[in-house]
């Protein structure tokens, strides 16, 4: 940053022109600009005459060259045949994967602690704050390290892995569990199963509009059963089962069949969880502990139960100071998430940033595309965020 | 569930054990642990929780710990004929690199010295009660780089030279953290008077940098000083790979303590400024002299928390080949002299506790400023 | 973001201008009083670090052999340990002034990098090492299996060759240093480890049980093993490419670092080139007539270095195969000093 205070305290009186606060001001904003522009300028010439001389390949023209490495976890179909550009996708996805789920687990955590921190009975709420110390006072990678090389790492073979019930297991090779296989006629039975859900939910709609109208809701839970397990079953034995259950088999080195969970996966996403949770922990306390002792009296005396007050007055009102912070949690651990690259978890950093831009040489492409990412991700965020506040407040006033 | 009259402060027990002591402890149990069905449950279900965490934990630290040895064999099960828990002296063999990194032996004192140093300024600094503020903060922010940076690095006053790859360890994790706070504190403030600032360029710059240091996670930044920053520099200007990181650092940490100070700045009342500009000041000595020192004494906390969060950071600098405490502690995982079952583990248990104390310390710090700053909340 | 579009505005700038740097490094080497050298973290044989931060193996004597022709004192090196992710970097951006790193020599890092290849001192292949308890025998018997490498090497696009090519299946684990694959492969991660085969010798030994662990017989692919400079120096790039060749002359000639004083009295016409008493080579490249000399003096010849370090007389006990010299029953060939 350039010093425009060093000549700040220009003697009153004198005709200096810099003692014109206007002159002064447009006079500071053009050094400041004019030294941007010139740092920027001078880092380009030096880049190019840099890339020139160790000629460095530039341009983007990498992203469809074949990469030739493979991955272990990939939600697109990928092979070694496919180019770089599919590899940044297949990272990004894998980074999307591990930040929702670790979202919707963190929130569940932070929640659960949060309520427990400040629950009446001692022995949990003094707990709840002891987690809440510890997991925030460890740095996160250790964390991550901790869970995948003496936690997970210490898991037995696929040879000798836990199992649960022979369709579960669970060995160094991470946790495998049972998939569904599709046969002919599984569109059907999904088809079936949307429409239950389809169903249900505009039965709760249609509830809670009776409740409004008249105080008093729909019993529905046995129409939800029907609807979500009947239908879908009835559709299943109707189409002679075509979706089957595919159990994991050990096969030579590995399980094949059922789905894997890589111990990296897991690794990470345990630690983001318990790390974030922590944070959103001390969040939801703080927010709950905003709405005044009043509200929750004034809910009691109305005959609510602790859970129901907490439900339908405490939390809602607390939400509206829960959800900001809430939100730059979320965003803090999707960019955690790029510590992934610590335990060979493939995600958007570790294959791009650190494979792609091993195997291509190009640093300036591959670190502007990945900071452009992660910046896009926040902005997108902090927009949303914004664009929540402002409704908030117009809901409440 | 939530249960607004409680103060748990109000119930601790201590002091003598009379009988009426005791019949409380027990009303009390009956009222807070075991008041309801539900209640009593979830108290026996947390204290088997507790039970089965902190058994293993305490045993394995201490109770099936090894404390002496010479290499792996001494740390085996089968060698000691016991449950074999910590492998302490995995850890006194190490301790050397996990302090020092390669630090030469015989130049080792000088780091001490230099955290002896820093210790004896920032404790003054930390106590409110004590005086000489402004003098203090002058030579631990000014006068103290430059001699611990003497101090290690050497090549003057007839200390030898040690160069940065010999580093490691704590050493290094506390290098880049107390770089960092230093550096980012004067910055920080920069860049938030300039979010502040009337000047809409001024202001602009600032935002961008603000916000594109938040925006990113800390790891692309080391990237970026790692293998791009060297890119934007004339040929043949090498920068030191510790010195690139702990600017990396230092930018990222810029960023956060801008939004920390500008929380401080906002909360100052208006009339502050005008009564500064009434007498006369400029923007400078305004600032210098009025609005500053009350915004920043408001944020001591979060100036603290941010400080906590930047030396947790520091451990990322390992995925750039520096050797920070906790790489060194992955480099010694790795030698297989001292490759036993439990070496990972209590290497792990030692690496911990470290970090705990100097973020769980500060923690507190921040919290009993926060209390003392706002005595209104109790 | 403004930084972020100065980046995307250079990207767009596509030069494949040829760079007419001159770059001095040797000036710079002799200005610093010491050469940079970019080493391994710690491959037992080729470079590591003992207790007191001693180097020692053979890329290392590659380094010190260069000190040596440069001040007369192998002592005067710098050892920069890079992962393999960071070796190129550090060598582009002239943090090193060579790379004596195992840094297999392919026709991209030549051309595209900005980096040239000054010799090959070690010809090397991919292989693979597993556990004995699997009862594997051979690679082609490893269909399914977990593979742990390590990223941003040849070795990772080398499995997937192989692998694709024998339509096996397998699950790469990549790790960014190679302490991190072996751990991961020791702690039974994976089914077996994948890298140059003189590095699998080299990690076997930092596993607490070697013997329990056999490198399997296929060799995938081939590895040209060699000390790596910047393009656009052309003095520099000579010294360090004869550095090697006066090694692998020397031990043509049979002198070796005890003979160093016979081969200075030396009548052959050869020899006499080699030690500087006729001719002046050295000069040539910017050196003393005398290099090549203080090379063997202080470091040996090639076969010495590799007997030492590598070969029979070290822990590994590598054959020494394709790097005999080429009148041996080797491809070890260096163009003569004339």
């Amino acid at each position: 940053m350039t010093e425009p205070g060093k000549a700040a305290p220009a003697a009153p009186g004198r005709a200096m022109p810099l003692a014109d606060p206007r002159f002064r001001s447009i006079f500071f904003q053009t050094v400041l600009i004019v030294t941007v522009l010139a740092a920027g300028y001078v880092a380009v010439i030096n880049a190019d005459a840099n890339l020139r001389a160790q000629r460095i390949a530039t341009g983007l023209g990498f992203l469809d060259h074949p990469a030739g490495f493979g991955i272990n976890q990939t939600l697109i179909a990928y092979s070694e045949a496919d180019s770089y550009g599919r590899v940044f996708v297949v990272g990004l996805l894998n980074t999307l994967l591990v930040s929702v789920i670790g979202i919707v687990l963190a929130t569940i955590v932070g929640f659960v602690v949060g309520i427990a921190r400040l629950s009446s009975n001692w022995l949990i709420a003094r707990a709840a704050g002891a987690y809440v110390e510890v997991m925030r006072n460890l740095p996160l990678l250790f964390q991550i390290l901790f869970w995948y090389l003496a936690v997970l790492g210490t898991l037995p073979s696929p040879r000798q892995s836990l199992s649960i019930a022979d369709s579960i297991f669970i060995s160094n090779r991470g946790i495998i569990v049972p998939s569904f296989a599709f046969g002919d006629g599984a569109e059907i039975v999904l088809a079936a199963l949307m429409l239950g859900i389809g169903a249900t939910a505009a039965l709760g709609m249609l509830s809670r509009h009776r409740r409004r109208a008249t105080g008093r809701p729909l019993t529905l839970w046995w129409a939800a059963v029907l609807l979500l397990v009947g239908l879908p079953l009835a559709v299943l034995a109707a189409t002679d089962f075509p979706i089957g259950i595919e159990r994991p088999v050990l096969r030579g080195f590995n399980f094949v069949g059922g789905v894997r969970m890589l111990p990296e996966f897991a690794a990470l996403l345990i630690a983001l969880v318990t790390y974030t949770g922590a944070f959103i922990a001390e969040i939801v306390r703080a927010g709950i502990l905003s709405v005044h002792r009043s509200q929750t009296e004034a809910a009691y005396a109305l005959g609510l139960t602790r859970g129901l007050a907490l439900r339908l007055i405490v939390v809602p009102q607390a939400l509206r100071l829960i959800v900001p912070p809430l939100t730059s949690q979320y965003l803090n651990l999707t960019k955690n998430s790029s510590l992934a690259v610590a335990i060979g978890y493939p995600d958007l950093f570790a294959v791009f940033a650190g494979t792609t831009l091993n195997q291509t040489g190009q640093a300036i492409e591959i670190i502007a595309i990945t900071m452009a990412i992660y910046l896009l991700l926040s902005l997108t965020t902090s927009a949303l965020m914004n664009w929540y506040n402002a409704r908030m407040r117009l809901a409440e006033r | 569930m939530v249960n607004p009259n409680l103060d748990p402060r109000g119930y601790q027990p201590g002091g003598v054990p009379s009988r009426e002591r005791r019949f409380r402890v027990t009303t009390w149990a009956r009222a807070n642990l075991f008041n309801s069905w539900l209640n009593a449950v979830l108290t026996l279900a947390t204290l088997w929780l507790i039970w089965t965490v902190c058994w293993p934990l305490l045993k394995f630290l201490l109770i099936d710990a090894v404390w002496d040895g010479a290499s792996r064999v001494d740390c085996l099960a089968d060698r000691v004929g016991r449950d074999v828990g910590a492998c302490w002296p995995f850890i006194g063999a190490k301790l050397p690199q996990l302090l020092y990194g390669f630090y030469p032996i015989n130049e080792q004192w000088r780091v001490n010295l230099t955290a002896a140093l820093g210790l004896g300024l920032l404790v003054p600094l930390l106590m409110p009660s004590l005086p000489y503020k402004t003098a203090n903060a002058i030579l631990f922010f000014g006068v103290y780089p430059v001699v611990g940076f003497v101090l290690l690095v050497g090549g003057m006053l007839g200390l030898e030279h040690v160069e940065t790859r010999l580093w490691g360890g704590l050493l290094v994790t506390l290098v880049i953290a107390v770089t960092g706070i230093v550096g980012s504190l004067p910055l920080g403030i920069l860049l938030a008077l300039g979010r502040r600032s009337e000047m809409p360029a001024v202001r602009g710059v600032s935002i961008i940098f603000i916000e594109f240091w938040r925006g990113v996670p800390l790891i692309t930044v080391l990237f970026f000083a790692t293998y791009m920053l060297p890119l934007f520099l004339p040929a043949g200007w090498a920068i030191n790979p510790l010195l690139r990181v702990m600017i990396g650092v230092m930018l990222f940490a810029a960023a956060y303590m801008a939004e920390v100070v500008r929380g401080g700045l906002q909360a100052i009342p208006r009339a502050q400024y005008e009564a500064a500009q009434a007498l006369g000041l400029g923007y400078w000595r305004m600032m210098g002299l009025v609005i500053l020192p009350q915004a920043l004494k408001l944020v001591i906390p979060g100036i603290v928390n941010n400080f906590i969060g930047l030396f947790k950071d520091t451990t990322l600098v390992l995925i750039v080949a520096i050797f920070d405490l906790l790489g060194q502690l992955r480099a010694a995982f790795s030698d297989p002299n001292w490759a036993a079952p439990t070496t990972v583990a209590t290497g792990f248990a030692f690496a911990g506790i470290i970090y705990f104390c100097f973020c769980f310390g500060m923690s507190r710090y921040a919290l009993w400023m926060e209390r003392r700053l706002n005595p209104a909340d109790r | 973001m403004k930084r972020v579009t100065l980046v995307v505005a250079l990207a767009a700038m596509s030069t494949f201008v040829a760079g007419s740097v001159t770059a001095q490094t040797l000036k710079t080497v002799r200005d610093r009083g010491a050469l940079t050298c970019g080493v391994s973290q710690g491959l037992p044989g080729f470079s590591t670090p003992d207790d007191r931060g001693n180097w020692t193996g053979f890329d290392v004597d590659f380094c010190r052999a260069i000190a040596a022709a440069i001040f007369n004192d192998p002592a005067k090196v710098k050892f920069s340990p890079l992962s393999a992710k960071d070796r190129f970097t550090a060598l582009q951006t002239s943090e090193i002034d060579v790379l004596s790193r195992n840094s297999t020599w392919t026709m991209l890092r030549d051309t595209q990098l900005g980096l040239n290849f000054a010799a090959v001192n070690y010809y090397d292949g991919q292989g693979f090492m597993v556990r004995k308890s699997l009862k594997v025998n051979s690679a082609l018997e490893l269909n399914g299996a977990s593979i742990c490498t390590q990223t941003g090497t040849t070795t990772e696009l080398n499995v997937a060759d192989y692998f694709r090519a024998n339509k096996m299946k397998y699950e790469v684990i990549a790790f960014s240093t190679a302490d991190e694959t072996l751990k991961a492969y020791d702690a039974a991660r994976c089914d077996a480890f994948t890298t140059d085969v003189s590095q699998l010798y080299a990690m076997r030994l930092k596993l607490a049980k070697p013997d329990e662990q056999m490198i399997l017989p296929e060799i995938i692919s081939k590895e040209p093993l060699g000390p790596v400079v910047r393009q656009g120096d052309d003095q520099w790039f000579d010294v360090v490419k004869w550095t090697f060749f006066a090694m692998i002359n020397a031990e043509e000639l049979g002198v070796t670092s005890k003979t160093v004083d016979e081969a200075l009295k030396s009548t052959k016409p050869d020899v006499r080139r080699l030690a500087g008493t006729e001719g002046n080579f050295g000069e040539q490249i910017g050196l003393t007539k005398d290099w090549a000399m203080r090379i063997i003096r202080h470091v040996g010849n090639y076969g010495e270095s590799f007997e030492r370090n590598i070969g029979s007389g070290s822990k590994l006990n590598i054959d020494r195969g394709l790097n005999k010299l080429w009148s041996k029953g080797g491809i070890q060939y260096a163009p003569p000093i004339r």
